[in-house]
């Protein structure tokens, strides 16, 4: 066993497992703000289908993966506004309306990419760019600092996003409406108008989360999600609701993801159990679940939709 | 806005509500027929006659709406007890696996026994697989929606483990691998009734559903379901075990999913479990549907019935359509989501019309309060949370300084 664990597979592993962490982050990091305003988008995976294949599609036909990044966003836009709709205008039921977008998700992507495309044609992928000088380091430039622009981007969010939400005023009216929306509104906080706003942001986050997906693979297939926006969702209570968790999770499922890959090409797990290796980032977020419900404690407000003088 | 309507007016507007958001998301597939270069005129008559048109197709219709309403009723049950289930896919995955692995394992017994057992081993693997959500909520505070969401992609990982494995059909480890069962024991087949296919499953999910009116409405359980599902704070006034009832409402709403896995097993024309590594592939997202079903007829058992044949309708005839006119089947999943999203979307406006009806209909609903109730106030020794209405605890504040 020893010899399988060379220095090369572990940095191998280690590269990977950002790589793959990126996608979670990003729409895990989307989702944060909207719970954070007490808003539950259970819709997440299908907004991430959606902005994966138009994503594909720009790059495909445009053949600049920046111009992908961006139809991802815009699509992600369009649908957490009409998430913030169902949500937040017409109060639906926040546990299963967001089953609902997921299923319109995978349809309509399968649906799109069938009618537009029909056989998978590979697209081009962001270019690598090595950080000058700290790329060179041994071991540590393999596994930090060689990825694409958008790694980089996605992770320096992090601190972005919990300045905003913990430095801003804006953060303070998106905690203050997920908390004790009746005292944000009596203080003429538009309870509403933030939850759209972050609603749009996590719209916006899925959606390039998407993209990003689609096109570090450079392809996209029916559910090319496989699921990863429900891990992500997961990750907003696993991370306790603060980016910097939120993060620390995506790369801990990044890192399992990555694991799993490298021993199965390695043949260390048998193609029998990959199935029982699939289960894993279930069964380790239902044991975080458990151990984050002891500690922290969600937003009074989430999933709550807010009536006025109610 | 419509303080005129008498009560029954009233009831009546509610209860075509979600039968009007269908319509809505069928309005809204017209365009996207439309945009796919197909006429939805023709398409939505191929769908209606796809569906109801004939006698194949009501009892196709049917046997379609038997699992959404087996997982319907258990949702009902959840719902009033105020917990959501998102995971009948993986319990109803469960129970077809738990019945599957009975009839591999047992002896051939008559019909007459056999039957009964491996609906009761579906019916407790669905059970299981809604237990462990419910007992987490209950005691450990951890959200419903996210561990039965992470149950079901456990679920469809341990069925394709065990249909590519140790389950699979000897014939097809040797041949194409294939991961399905052997013909499982006839004698587990379900009975048919009349004609070669319509088969006992559909009279078992009606007597369920009637079941589960009785055992919401006249017994001491349902009673303490439904208070635990209005105010959990009175209900454990009232000396109700909370944590036990909610661990139990997901556990019942679970093995009618379960039930529901063994019915599409055993009632299924190869009579084999077989996977195309999806959970969907399985249960046709009747878990979800279900859900839908239910909404649709109101979260009342006996209402659930019809509306499980109306959305069987339209699953039946949305495969008609898609025939028909030549759409890729994805189009049927899209369609299905917007089904999902106008009808929870419109639930609310029920749920409206019904409360400003002068009383409350979700207790007086059908007048009588069970008797023994006190029965229930003898039950456990609750150990009251030490505050916090929430499900996830409001004694420890965290610090925001991340």
């Amino acid at each position: 066993m020893s010899e399988v664990f060379t220095t090369a597979v572990l940095v191998a592993v280690g590269a990977s497992a950002i790589r793959l962490a990126v996608p979670l982050l990003l729409a895990a990091l989307g989702e944060t703000f909207g719970q954070r305003s007490g808003v539950l988008n259970l819709g997440v995976d299908g907004i991430m289908l959606l902005g994966a294949f138009t994503g594909y599609y720009a790059v495909l036909k445009t053949d600049n993966v920046w111009l992908g990044l961006l139809a991802g966003a815009l699509v992600g836009l369009v649908l957490g506004l009409a998430s913030a709709v169902i949500a937040v205008t017409l109060k639906a039921e926040q546990g299963i309306s967001g089953i609902g977008v997921f299923l319109f998700g995978l349809g309509m992507s399968d649906l799109l990419f069938q009618k537009l495309v029909g056989t998978p044609i590979p697209i081009d992928t962001f270019p690598q760019v090595d950080i000058p000088l700290l790329s060179d380091i041994p071991y540590v430039g393999e596994i930090f600092f060689q990825h694409s622009l958008v790694i980089y981007l996605a992770f320096l969010s992090i601190p972005v996003a919990t300045f905003v939400i913990n430095r801003t005023t804006f953060g303070m009216k998106i905690r203050a409406v997920g908390e004790y929306p009746d005292a944000a509104d009596t203080l003429g906080v538009s309870v509403a108008g933030v939850r759209y706003a972050t609603e749009i942001i996590g719209g916006t986050l899925a959606g390039i989360a998407g993209a990003v997906l689609a096109i570090t693979l450079g392809i996209f297939q029916q559910n090319l999600t496989n699921g990863a926006g429900f891990i992500a969702i997961a990750l907003v209570y696993f991370g306790a609701w603060r980016p910097t968790g939120v993060m620390l999770g995506a790369l801990l499922f990044g890192f399992v993801n990555a694991l799993v890959l490298e021993l199965k090409t390695l043949d260390i797990i048998p193609r029998d159990f990959t199935n029982i290796a699939a289960m894993a980032p279930a069964i380790i977020t239902i044991l975080a679940l458990v151990f984050v419900a002891r500690r922290f404690r969600a937003p009074s407000a989430l999933t709550k939709p807010f009536t006025r003088g109610k | 806005m419509s303080i005129n309507l008498s009560h029954q007016q009233r009831r009546i507007l509610a209860y075509s509500i979600p039968v009007l958001a269908v319509f809505a998301a069928l309005i809204f597939g017209a365009v996207m027929l439309l945009l796919l270069g197909a006429n939805p005129i023709e398409g939505y008559g191929e769908m209606f006659v796809g569906a109801f048109g004939s006698g194949d197709a009501l009892i196709a219709t049917i046997l379609k709406a038997t699992p959404l309403l087996f997982v319907g009723t258990g949702i009902v049950i959840a719902f009033r007890a105020n917990v959501i289930n998102i995971g009948a896919e993986g319990q109803m995955v469960l129970g077809g696996l738990f019945a599957t692995i009975a009839a591999l394992y047992l002896p051939e017994m008559p019909p007459i026994i056999m039957v009964p057992l491996i609906l009761m081993a579906g019916l407790l693997g669905g059970a299981l697989w809604g237990w462990i959500p419910g007992a987490l909520k209950a005691y450990y505070r951890v959200n419903e929606i996210l561990s039965t969401i992470m149950l079901n992609i456990v679920a469809v990982q341990l069925m394709n483990y065990l249909l590519r494995g140790p389950l699979i059909d000897p014939a097809e480890k040797a041949g194409t691998g294939i991961p399905q069962t052997e013909r499982l024991m006839e004698s587990a087949d379900l009975p048919i009734i009349f004609g070669d296919r319509f088969h006992i499953g559909p009279v078992l999910a009606i007597l369920g559903a009637i079941a589960t009116y009785y055992l919401l409405w006249r017994t001491p359980l349902g009673y303490r379901l439904r208070a635990v599902g209005l105010s959990e704070h009175a209900a454990r006034y009232a000396g109700i075990p909370v944590r036990r009832t909610i661990a139990l409402a997901l556990t019942l709403s679970g093995a009618f999913a379960g039930l529901a896995g063994a019915v599409l097993v055993f009632g299924s024309e190869s009579h084999r479990m077989v996977t195309d590594g999806s959970t969907m592939g399985f249960t046709g997202s009747a878990g979800f549907n279900g859900i839908v079903a239910a909404l649709l007829g109101g979260l009342h058992p006996i209402w659930t019935i019809p509306a499980s044949f109306l959305f069987g309708g339209l699953i039946v005839g949305g495969q008609a359509l898609q025939r028909a006119v030549q759409v890729p089947s994805a189009l049927i999943v899209a369609l299905n989501g917007l089904v999902v999203v106008f009808v929870v979307a419109a639930d609310r406006y029920r749920v409206k019309l019904l409360s400003v009806d002068g009383r409350d209909q979700e207790i007086a609903d059908d007048g009588k309060t069970p008797e023994g109730e006190d029965e229930s106030a003898l039950g456990s020794v609750y150990d009251a949370a030490p505050s916090g209405t929430d499900s996830y605890g409001q004694d420890e504040f965290y610090e925001d300084s991340t």
